[in-house]
């Protein structure tokens, strides 16, 4: 079976910048149209498909608002 | 039931919190969207903590949008003046060698005001490793021209582009630095594509492992999004470093010598102790000082004390005013000592001013009256012979000088310092004639009072000790010249 992932983008931290809405090789990231606490339009996960590569992980420059999780079935 | 598990996830050499970010916002980084500082803070905490060596890293960060790293990483972070970072790195590193210094630095920083001491410290092999982010301006001041700036881009300082005819062409740092033969690691990586971050993260940890390694001096430039001052979308950002900056910064491995450079061995730990650093610079001892509750009893130190010695360069002014600094300073008094001096080292005049207080001494600078001028050429007595006033004393050399006229009250005394000194065949101990001189005349007219009459020459002699303790045949010399200055007043 293979591997799940999902991508977490804490709504408050992400700045909007877009860098890993166009690095995404699933195309599954978009930039929110609601505007968080900062004042900028939170990228989210819009589909599913997360290979968990990391490039929107390593593409972020905000230390904590792209964590990428490995969703494990017991 | 499932559960999740963090496969990419914030680095714990970030803080949890950053509390030292001033403002209402502590999760998030001051750096604009999109900026490159983001992803290499985000590269190089990772290569940190991968190698377990978050206790031992000093990051230097200079002035620049980088600047306050130290809000984020949770290690040794030093913020230093614009430039200055492989400087202060290299002290670090000197005093410091178990610490791994990383310089973090812009490309305003490290290729304009901070070049030299970057070229120097890579020249000098020291064991550092430079992170050179490079966005083709200078971000943080709102995105004027840099070295780095490309020929006919637009900046806030180039509004009709970089003018290579009178702006010059972008400086290429890794090409420049690979003239020197010390450094062992140069690479340039782009922080754009995930493949090509992927490339840096790589540089990252290489430059890291040379750093743990003790291999020498490694280099990792960085072409970096500033999408904010460049006006462009991410996307574009990327498309302009990978299209048009490379073309002037081809990105590549310009040297790596990891693998042959050998560990160098921790050097034994510097000499903290002043004690052993004094017995190192002067082996001969002397019990010298007195207990810190010594005071002397003449009324004369109960105010602070002025005093001024003036004549022309290299008759030894300057050290006749450490001398008496230096007296001072062995009886517990505070003491300023200020030259003045031309740029020549013969010749010219030359003076310094002494301030002697048991208080706190305000200014060095004495421009109106003083309590003794020591004058030893006539145009310096010329000059001050207006601070010269009723209850000063006057200490000038005779044999080669006239007295104008003075006021009342004034004490002079006229020795006759550089025929004596050349009689004891050093004309260079004159000045210490004259303090004998000095003496005389603080006993003789009772200025000095009870015991500090006979103490004036025992810290004299401790001082002369002290100053010469590495040329120890000078020593002799100026205790006799100051027994014959003395002998001279009282003729």
């Amino acid at each position: 079976m293979s591997k799940k992932f999902r991508v977490d983008i804490a709504f408050d931290q992400c700045k909007g910048c877009g860098r890993c809405v166009i690095a995404c090789p699933k195309k599954i990231l978009k930039l929110g149209e609601k505007l968080n606490v900062q004042g900028y339009p939170a990228a989210y996960q819009a589909a599913d498909g997360c290979i968990g590569c990391g490039g929107c992980f390593y593409q972020c420059p905000e230390p904590g608002a792209v964590t990428v999780l490995e969703i494990v079935e017991d | 039931m499932s559960k999740e598990i963090v496969k990419f996830g914030k680095s714990p050499v970030f803080f949890d919190s950053f509390t030292r970010r001033p403002g209402p916002v502590k999760t998030n980084m001051h750096y604009c969207p999109g900026c490159g500082h983001g992803i290499l803070h985000k590269l190089l905490a990772e290569a940190i903590a991968d190698r377990g060596i978050q206790e031992k890293v000093m990051l230097v960060a200079p002035v620049g949008c980088a600047v306050m790293a130290y809000y984020y990483f949770n290690c040794g972070c030093i913020s230093v003046p614009h430039g200055r970072a492989p400087a202060v790195g290299t002290g670090i590193a000197r005093v410091a060698p178990d610490k791994m210094v990383i310089s973090y630095q812009g490309d305003g920083d490290l290729a304009a005001i901070g070049f030299n001491e970057f070229i120097q410290a890579a020249n000098r092999g020291e064991k550092m490793s430079v992170f050179f982010v490079n966005n083709s301006n200078y971000g943080m001041t709102g995105g004027q021209m840099a070295p780095t700036t490309l020929p006919g881009q637009k900046t806030t300082t180039t509004p009709y582009g970089r003018n290579v005819e009178v702006d010059g062409y972008p400086m290429k740092v890794c090409e420049l630095l690979n003239s020197l033969d010390v450094p062992v690691y140069i690479e340039r990586c782009a922080l754009t594509s995930t493949a090509n971050i992927q490339k840096a993260r790589k540089s990252i940890g290489k430059a890291l492992d040379n750093l743990r390694d003790r291999k020498g001096f490694s280099f990792v430039e960085l072409l970096c999004a500033c999408p904010i001052n460049l006006r462009k979308s991410a996307a574009d950002m990327n498309k302009f470093i990978d299209e048009e900056m490379t073309k002037y910064y081809p990105l590549g491995c310009f040297r790596d010598r990891s693998a042959e450079s050998e560990s160098k061995p921790l050097p034994p730990p510097p000499i903290h102790d002043p004690e052993t650093v004094r017995s190192l610079l002067y082996p001969k001892k002397l019990d010298i000082g007195v207990a810190h509750t010594f005071r002397n009893e003449s009324k004369l130190f109960d105010r602070e004390l002025r005093l001024k010695m003036a004549g022309f360069g290299g008759q030894g002014i300057l050290s006749l005013g450490i001398m008496l600094a230096n007296m001072a300073k062995l009886r517990n008094f505070n003491v300023s000592w200020l030259p003045s001096y031309g740029p020549e080292q013969r010749g010219g005049s030359a003076n310094c001013s002494v301030i002697v207080s048991r208080n706190k001494i305000g200014s060095p600078i004495i421009d109106s009256s003083c309590d003794l001028l020591i004058a030893i050429s006539q145009t310096a007595l010329d000059k001050f012979k207006d601070e010269v006033v009723p209850g000063s004393v006057l200490i000038y050399d005779s044999s080669t000088m006239t007295l104008p006229p003075l006021p009342e009250g004034v004490i002079i005394c006229g020795v006759n310092a550089s025929e004596i000194a050349l009689k004891l065949g050093n004309a260079k101990c004159a000045n210490s004639v004259l303090l004998g001189a000095l003496a005389a005349v603080l006993k003789k007219n009772n200025i000095l009072e009870g015991g500090d009459k006979a103490d004036f020459d025992k810290v004299f002699n401790e001082a002369v000790f002290e100053s010469f303790s590495s040329k120890p045949e000078v020593i002799e010399l100026n205790r006799l010249a100051f027994v014959e200055g003395e002998k001279a007043v009282n003729a």
